[in-house]
């Protein structure tokens, strides 16, 4: 059973594959190979959806993807629902299900219309003039509203189920668009043996040859040819065809973003199958063969569905065997709209009238048309269309004025021209040139290796066209590096031609008219509305668009970019190209965010760092933080216990017997070779020459202009070897800031840099009780305080492994870190945890190890410093060599903003109400009852209920601190102002006499 | 995204490989504790920042990890040339004939 439209023995669809779908909950049929578009047609339906701003009823412009009005939401299920959907390039499956958009109730009665009616109202810049005041009504009233009015389709609200592929691809020729000139194009570069990659957006190749009934090559129809010339191509090892892959994306050095639809027009993808395939292709020469887009006429209700692209049409019957409409009208400033009403009548279509604006046109187009009896009137203008859901006539004048007619039609065919589709070249940074005599831009300057051929570069007729593409393939692929190539060009024997037609608003839509002649169909742009934006005040073609948001929807303006300019351009009284073109930006049809990211989502986003004893804390139930790459563990709740509760049995737990943490994560570089304590002087502040063999130092790095860039605690192994561990966060710059200074700046030192962060696990053991834990473990070291100090290093063993062992502390207790092979982390950890046990220590996370050092006033760089924190502000001036003549920040330090008073310094602060805990980032005053905005004189940086002081602790940023102690303060909260006194940084044992205990 | 020819590798490897690392040619001082304010301003802060040829260290940060320089145009984003770390700047660029 065929669809009322579709035409027996028309087209190349085999008839007998039908499909069903639906849209808008009433069920059609189609046939394999339609799209959603060529399938409502066949069945009659024009009205396809409603515009954006006044929710006019409005069809099918177009056959491709260069489609403003038919946008559908396609629904798989209730997570794939894609709104937007161009029906026009939407291929039909058996059982697709596809809704209009932006309507209310229905499709054909939209409340919305009366936007329409009131029109007026909504020219352009009406967002700008209308919604302004007052200010806050944007937010709440306005804004929502008009998205809820203005919707193009609906989001899904369920994560993507679909997966999406990504490749990466050479080639030596990559050729973008699979129409004639491509396939040419591909054919010449392919016998030359190189690599190349022939990309084209449709589901079948062969472009403008699928409409062009008059098109031969090698004495086979246009489109026959190209078919065999695919599957030549395809059989070939070097290369690759690509189709429904848009190439979206021209960027630096022919680097070209191309997307593949893989499976969007398959009934069951299955889920074996990506939805779509991003390609990112590097290409020694690119072959641009993208084709010309037809242009509509500007006049009075050209949006009325039924009125569409002469070529459209003809795609339509010739392609899909579908007639648009059984009393075409069709209006026309070129030859190529005759060649549709030819094909057409040819159907048995009726075709009501040509109008023709020109006043006497000649050639074999007319003839045949005239010959045929169609009636052809010239020097007129179709000045409106009739009807509303669907046109139903088209009133006809002479284009200088004077008396109409009315035609009564079901389908009006336009064609004002074409336009080369430059968008690519654009992005390719080539520069466009305006041919006056053609009135069309095409490409002039080159600034890649690239070529355009074919329509897109203004060339007309099928055998120029080949000729050109030919030869452009077999240069590029020879520059490439391919050698002389064996084959034939294609012959061809008769072709279609034409070039001419008009820019901008035609008769009756001039200016001073009032009409809605539309120019951007897709968001309701009328020549009226370019002109009024020149009017008041626009003169620049990108304020022209901004103001108006011509050319700005989905479509990119793909047919009303040159009429927008040359309607702007007429009423500013300059030529076309003094007032130039907009940019052409990527993509040049709209790209899922699904393709873009490819796999990297959920669990691939980022890759997650886990440290060795990462299975023991979850196993223990920590509760865990993300730091940088990293899993930390958090804290270890016990059975009852909330982060707080656990926490504070942690601190005391600590300071009393012991506790084990996890300190693996800390970046760790080995500092070797004879002039290591050299380059040592040089990037830290402090003296390394004469620090012992087998002692510690807590270092400090500053950048060049004098600020505290990281720190931490430094081990000498040997006397040309230096075991630096860095912040958690800093690692990799610590380590880049390092081998920057000592390829560029000090490459006379003989020194090597190695990475040792993933190396070595690294437990801490910390508290009165660490050593007696520790020891039964260890073999060859003497861990007494005499033959190992606080602050030293010794190589030995543990659990029978190598470790490093570290006596240093960053709780304040006496403290070892046991480094071992990362490989034996877990295994020395439980056998430590196993000593532990016997004594009642605790395993504790990184917010146990924040409160445990804030509660000693060690500053963690990067939370207790922001980039503008010297060591003297940060109460650290003790680690500044005095004695040293150079180190990275030596000179930065001695600015005079740096030596001036006032600045900023690290103090503690005691709130009054010692159970308040301050928030950190809070800001500090004087006077709280200072006007706002209030002088701020510091800032909280670290602040925590230390359940050891039994009280609050913080440490703070405050301008002229250490001169301020005992002072009282003020933080400003939003329910009530704290007072805090100034104390020093240190809240518990402020002798250090714990470090031995 | 770009293609950097790494003068170490000697090949071209994509943009993703590297790392900028600021303006060229600029030499932290012998005696630099002993620079006046201006010079260090000079040294640290001051840029050049211009519109066309710039002079530039990248770093082959997930390759080789060595830094070298770069001659880039910062309107096309073509590179020009890239040479080791410390070689000189080039008198003359290739290709500039005006």
């Amino acid at each position: 059973m065929n669809a009322m439209f579709r035409i027996s023995g028309a087209g190349r669809l085999s008839q007998a594959k039908t499909a069903s779908f639906t849209f808008d909950d009433k069920s059609y049929i189609g046939i394999e190979g339609d799209t959603l578009a060529s399938a409502l047609l066949a069945n009659g339906v024009h009205l396809v959806g409603r515009s954006f701003k006044y929710h006019r009823p409005r069809g099918v412009l177009s056959a491709g993807a260069e489609e403003p009005n038919a946008l559908v939401q396609i629904v798989r299920d209730d997570a794939r629902k894609t709104p937007n959907v161009r029906a026009t390039v939407q291929e039909l499956y058996d059982g697709l299900t596809a809704h209009s958009q932006n309507r209310w109730p229905s499709l054909a009665f939209d409340v919305g219309a009366v936007n329409d009616v009131a029109s007026p109202l909504f020219s352009a810049g009406f967002y700008y003039k209308t919604f302004m005041w007052p200010k806050s009504a944007w937010k709440n009233l306005y804004e929502p509203k008009i998205r809820a009015a203005a919707g193009l389709g609906v989001s899904p609200d369920q994560p993507d189920p679909d997966h999406y592929a990504s490749r990466y691809a050479h080639c030596e020729v990559l050729v973008l668009g699979g129409g004639a000139a491509g396939i040419a194009a591909a054919l010449a570069a392919a016998e030359t043996g190189v690599r190349v990659i022939l990309a084209d957006e449709q589901a079948e190749f062969g472009g403008s040859l699928r409409f062009e009934s008059g098109a031969r090559i090698d004495d086979q129809d246009g489109y026959a040819w190209a078919q065999g010339a695919i599957a030549k191509l395809k059989a070939m090892d070097n290369v690759r065809v690509l189709s429904r892959t848009t190439a979206f994306g021209y960027y630096a050095q022919n680097f070209v973003g191309l997307v593949e639809r893989v499976s969007d027009h398959l009934k069951n993808p299955g889920h074996d199958l990506a939805r779509e395939r991003l390609w990112q292709v590097r290409a020694g020469r690119v072959v641009i063969a993208t084709g010309a887009i037809e242009r509509h006429m500007v006049f009075a209700n050209n949006d009325r569905p039924g009125v569409m692209l002469a070529s459209a049409a003809r795609t339509y019957l010739n392609h899909f065997g579908v007639a648009v409409g059984r009393n075409v009208g069709v209006y026309t400033a070129n030859d190529s709209a005759y060649a549709a009403a030819i094909d057409l009548k040819k159907a048995g279509v009726n075709i009501a009238a040509i109008v023709d604006l020109r006043d006497n046109p000649a050639g074999p187009a007319i003839d045949e048309a005239r010959a045929l009896g169609i009636e052809i009137n010239f020097g007129r203008a179709v000045v409106s269309a009739g009807g509303k859901l669907r046109v139903s006539s088209m009133t006809v004048q002479p284009k200088n004025g004077g008396g109409g007619r009315t035609i009564p039609v079901d389908a009006i065919l336009m064609s004002a021209g074409w336009t080369p589709s430059v968008h690519l070249f654009s992005q390719s940074r080539g520069k466009v040139a305006f041919n006056d005599e053609t009135k069309r831009f095409v490409p002039g300057t080159y600034a890649q290796d690239c070529v355009s051929v074919g329509a897109c570069n203004g060339t007309d007729g099928l055998d120029a066209t080949v000729d050109e593409a030919y030869a452009a393939g077999a240069k590029a692929a020879k520059e490439a590096g391919g050698k002389a190539g064996k084959g034939a060009k294609p012959k061809v024997d008769a072709g279609e031609s034409w070039s001419r037609g008009m820019l901008g608003a035609a008769p009756g839509a001039g200016p001073g008219t009032t009409v809605k002649a539309f120019v951007d169909f897709q968001n309701d742009v009328t020549a009226k509305d370019i002109r009024q934006a020149v009017h008041e005040g626009m003169r620049s073609i990108e304020h022209v668009k901004r103001f108006t948001t011509n050319g700005m929807a989905t479509d990119q303006g793909k047919t009303s970019n040159m009429h927008g300019l040359a309607i702007a351009a007429d009423e500013l009284g300059k030529p076309i190209p003094q007032v130039g073109l907009t940019t052409f930006r990527a993509p040049y049809t709209p790209v899922t965010f699904g393709s873009i990211v490819g796999h990297a989502r959920g669990a691939l986003f980022d890759p997650t760092r886990r440290t060795a004893t990462h299975g023991w804390a979850a196993s223990q139930g920590a509760v865990f933080e993300d730091v940088g790459h990293w899993k930390r563990a958090w804290y270890f709740p016990r059975a009852g216990e909330d982060m707080h509760a656990a926490v504070n049995r942690e601190c005391v737990t600590v300071r009393k017997v012991g506790g084990l943490f996890d300190a693996s994560t800390l970046g760790k570089i080995e500092v070797v070779g004879p002039d290591a304590a050299k380059f040592m002087e040089l990037l830290y502040t402090n003296p390394w020459e004469k620090l012992e063999t087998g002692r510690c130092r807590y270092g400090i790095m500053l950048r060049e202009d004098g600020f505290i860039y990281d720190d931490g605690v430094v081990g000498r192994l040997a006397p040309d070897r230096f075991h630096v561990t860095t912040t958690t966060g800093g690692a990799p710059r610590v380590m880049n800031h390092m081998e920057d200074y000592l390829q560029t700046e000090f490459p006379h030192l003989n020194v090597w840099l190695t990475s040792i962060t993933e190396q070595w696990a690294v437990i801490a053991v910390q508290g009165p009780k660490s050593r007696d834990i520790i020891a039964p473990l260890v073999e060859g070291i003497d861990m007494s305080d005499e033959a190992m100090p606080h602050m030293s290093v010794r190589e030995g063993k543990i659990c029978g492994v190598p470790t490093r062992l570290f006596r240093m502390s960053f709780t304040g207790e006496r403290g070892f870190e046991v480094n071992v092979p990362a490989d034996y982390g877990e295994a020395v950890w439980e056998a430590l945890w196993a000593e532990g046990q016997k004594h009642g220590a605790t395993a504790y996370g990184t917010e146990t190890m924040h409160v445990l050092r804030a509660e000693k006033g060690y500053i963690i760089v990067g939370q207790d410093t922001d980039g503008t924190v010297t060591p003297n502000d940060a109460g650290l001036d003790w680690a500044v060599g005095k004695k040293k003549t150079d180190f990275v920040g030596i000179r930065g330090l001695t600015r005079p903003d740096l030596v001036a008073k006032g600045r900023k310094q690290l103090v503690g602060l005691k709130t009054k109400d010692p159970k308040v805990v301050l928030e950190e980032g809070a800001q500090i005053v004087t006077d709280p009852k200072q006007p706002i905005p209030m002088k701020m004189i510091g800032h909280v940086t670290s602040s925590y209920w230390s359940e050891n002081c039994g009280r609050s602790i913080a440490l703070a940023l405050v301008a002229g601190g250490r001169d301020r102690m005992g002072e009282t303060l003020y933080v400003p909260m939003p329910n009530g102002t704290i007072e805090v006194e100034i104390t020093g940084m240190v809240f518990v044992d402020e002798k250090g006499e714990r470090l031995n205990g | 995204m770009l293609l950097i020819r790494c003068p170490y590798c000697e090949e071209e490897r994509p943009e993703l490989e590297f790392r900028n690392a600021g303006e060229a040619h600029i030499a932290r001082p012998t005696n630099i504790a002993a620079e006046s304010d201006d010079d260090f301003e000079k040294f640290f802060f001051i840029r050049a920042n211009p519109k066309g040829v710039i002079y530039e260290r990248w770093r082959h940060i997930h390759g080789c990890a060595r830094f070298f320089n770069a001659v880039r145009d910062t309107v096309t984003d073509k590179f020009v040339m890239t040479y080791k770390a410390g070689e000189p700047k080039p008198a003359k660029l290739p290709g500039a004939s005006k």
